[in-house]
């Protein structure tokens, strides 16, 4: 079953990231969909076991991306980028689980 | 939208990048099922960030196993909002170490990757 939720949200959380690569040009795109990935994740502070596989391992796994931004530092060396992605995330992540509680 | 040929040149790869999407999601999810622990998605990130480093040096932006398994596999299998909640919810010696550990290894897998 969880299984099943977990492609069920990646199937919706990938494409997004794709469509907004599309859209938005450069570093910019990934680095949206990790903060706002982290922020929907911080946002289950104690989720359901049906909502942190749909939401959480699902979702917010396959919105966010980790190989997309390695590769881009590797290509770019934009270190700026690392700091950004780095203290965003985590600053999305804090405030959204201040939020939730 | 301004192109009227965007939407149906979007399906193939939304479908491919949906369905590689769903097989990194699920292979990482019963790795951390197996294997409960901050390495687990350590390490899940720096082999995802080496092997996109190989695929992006082999294949064209073009070419049919970006979208399925760039875009979709590699960034299903690879997360980052894991990563941000593991770094806020552990003690500051484990966050540090963990976020230190990610970002350099997973930089330098995916330059090794890009010259491999």
């Amino acid at each position: 079953m969880s299984a099943l939720l977990v492609a069920l949200g990646a199937a919706v959380g990938a494409p997004v990231r794709f469509l907004v690569a599309q859209w938005l040009p450069g570093l910019r795109a990934t680095l949206l969909v990790n903060v706002v990935g982290s922020a929907v994740l911080g946002l289950l502070v104690h989720p359901a076991a049906s909502t942190a596989a749909l939401v959480g391992t699902g979702f917010c796994g396959a919105l966010t991306t980790f190989s997309a931004f390695a590769v881009e530092v590797a290509q770019t060396r934009r270190w700026g980028y690392v700091a950004s992605t780095a203290a965003l995330c985590l600053a999305a992540t804090a405030l959204s689980r201040c939020v939730a509680g | 939208m301004t192109d009227p040929d965007a939407a149906p040149r979007l399906t193939l790869p939304l479908v491919l990048v949906a369905a590689g999407g769903v097989g990194g999601s699920l292979t990482r999810y019963g790795l951390v099922e197996a294997y409960p622990h901050l390495v687990t998605t350590l390490v899940i990130n720096v082999v995802g960030a080496f092997l996109l480093g190989v695929l992006v040096a082999r294949h064209p932006a073009g070419h049919w196993s970006r979208p399925l398994l760039g875009t979709g596999f590699l960034g299903g299998f690879t997360t980052m909002s894991a990563l941000a909640v593991q770094t806020v919810t552990s003690d500051l010696a484990a966050a540090v170490g963990y976020l230190v550990a990610s970002l350099v290894l997973g930089v330098a897998a995916a330059l090794a990757g890009l010259r491999a």
